[in-house]
């Protein structure tokens, strides 16, 4: 069987526009959750999110071309492709995302409905939608194998970076670029989130007793996966390895989680890895804050490794629940800590909830060399991937 | 759309008449299945039935229930009383 090795990163998030950054704010502890700026908010019930200031991405016509989301994955992918060289023709694109091109949306439908406008923009479509990062970073650089683009609500970008590693080991390609992005706060989207009353009013306190909810963040995660022997041929620099991918679906309810179908997953990623429990020493965890997903998740986690109690964060604390971005955001947080020898905290911590068992890193990083991590997304509507991951060694 | 509230305080039987006919209508159960004391668990009513009802009820009535107060609504009774304390604040 191939080994996929990661032959780059990018990211763009709240707490870090590029991986450097990143990377200190997650050894940090230090959280991107402040007043949103980029839209009126006075009116919701909720006003901190966790934003991406000043984000700017893009020749002039790219910015005319595509939405907020799809810019982002293309600075993600610029900063993971700065090393690459890549068969353009053996090289697949697979990106996630859960909301698409909802900025323009938005503004479009307002100008619809509000403003009785008769005609659209003529880059409406294109620029909506969820396959446009896709697009882009095939475009931009010349990749002509597989590309398209995975819908799975907050699963979106481990479904994406999965079934690309499974590409690359299974020989379809030697090279993939995936992750995933989007771009959250348009008031549409915030609406619909608050109807749904799980949003935090200040901050975000996975694995807290009397948690306030979740917090939504914004942005973009790329990696480059590379057959191994052939980075290593070329002396890429190996950020770490995918070693297991695992799925599931709860088959249970639309929004609450069943913890079966947790179980399987990371049971699955396990055995496609041909890992033990015992060796995982990490999972960043789906963690959302929310009252109903962190109870679940600590509870299928210690099903799964019982008592070898790995160490668990939520990276979501500081960078915010990014929806289809954030399997590829906390894939690059967990890859970037394990080569630099910590484990990323949950910040904003408080008073661990009884019903959230187990070790979880809180308020500072932890400085221990893991070899072996896992990372969770459990997407509403039950449909769960989990990423094996393994440290370049 | 619903009536237009009358000047005068709806009595607690009244209110509760609609509160329990706002919940039948969106958990698809028939108004009989409903008594003034029902509670959700028993009634098998779950969050995700829990955040359509109080969308219902604020529309029922033109309140705006706040998330801290949504989380301890666990039955009729509790609706009741939130729905009144929010209706008195509006006439105030």
């Amino acid at each position: 069987m191939r080994r996929v090795a990661v032959t780059g990163l990018g990211v763009v998030s709240a707490i870090g526009q590029g991986v450097a950054a990143f990377r200190d704010s997650l050894m940090a502890g230090r959280s991107g959750i402040t007043a949103i700026e980029q839209i009126d908010v006075s009116k919701l019930k909720f006003r901190h999110g966790a934003e991406v200031k000043n984000f700017s991405w893009g020749d002039d016509r790219e910015r005319v071309l595509y939405d907020r989301f799809a810019l982002m994955a293309g600075a993600a992918a610029e900063e993971a492709l700065a090393q690459a060289e890549l068969p353009a023709d053996r090289t697949a694109v697979v990106t996630g995302s859960c909301l698409g091109g909802n900025h323009f949306e938005d503004q479009s439908f307002r100008e619809l409905y509000g403003e009785q406008r008769t005609r659209f923009n003529p880059l409406t479509i294109p620029r909506i939608m969820e396959n446009a990062p896709a697009s882009l970073i095939s475009m931009k650089w010349g990749f002509r194998g597989p590309a398209y683009t995975v819908a799975s609500a907050c699963s979106s970008s481990n479904h994406a970076i999965g079934q690309a590693f499974w590409m690359v080991r299974g020989g379809v390609v030697d090279a993939a670029v995936c992750g995933g992005s989007d771009a959250t706060f348009s008031l549409g989207i915030l609406r619909a989130w608050e109807a749904m009353r799980v949003v935090s009013p200040d901050t975000c306190r996975p694995f807290c007793a009397g948690r306030p909810g979740m917090i939504l963040g914004e942005g973009a995660g790329m990696l480059v996966l590379e057959e191994w022997d052939r980075a290593v041929a070329r002396g890429a620099t190996i950020y770490g390895e995918i070693c297991g991918f695992g799925m599931s679906a709860d088959a249970h309810h639309i929004t609450q989680p069943s913890g079966a179908g947790a179980v399987q997953a990371m049971r699955s990623a396990l055995a496609d890895g041909g890992v033990a429990a015992e060796a995982v020493g990490y999972i960043n965890a789906h963690g959302t804050g929310t009252t109903a997903n962190d109870p679940v998740e600590c509870q299928a986690i210690r099903q799964v490794f019982g008592s070898s109690n790995p160490a668990i964060s939520s990276t979501k604390s500081m960078h915010g629940h990014t929806l289809g971005a954030a399997g590829a955001i906390e894939a690059v947080a967990t890859l970037e800590a394990m080569k630099e020898g910590f484990l990323p905290p949950t910040a904003n911590f408080t008073t661990q909830d009884p019903e959230c068992p187990g070790d979880i890193i809180a308020h500072d990083a932890r400085l221990v060399p893991v070899e072996y991590a896992l990372s969770n997304s459990f997407a509403f509507g039950g449909l769960n991937a989990v990423l094996l991951l393994r440290t370049a060694r | 759309m619903s009536p237009a509230l009358s000047p005068q305080p709806l009595t607690d039987d009244e209110l509760v008449a609609r509160i329990i006919a706002v919940i039948a209508q969106t958990t698809h159960k028939p108004v009989e299945a409903f008594q003034p004391d029902s509670t959700f668990e028993a009634l098998g009513i779950d969050s995700l039935d829990g955040i359509q009802i109080l969308f219902a009820l604020e529309q029922e009535f033109d309140i705006s229930i706040p998330d801290d107060e949504a989380k301890k609504i666990r039955a009729v009774p509790d609706v009741l009383a939130g729905v009144k304390q929010l209706l008195a604040a509006k006439h105030a």
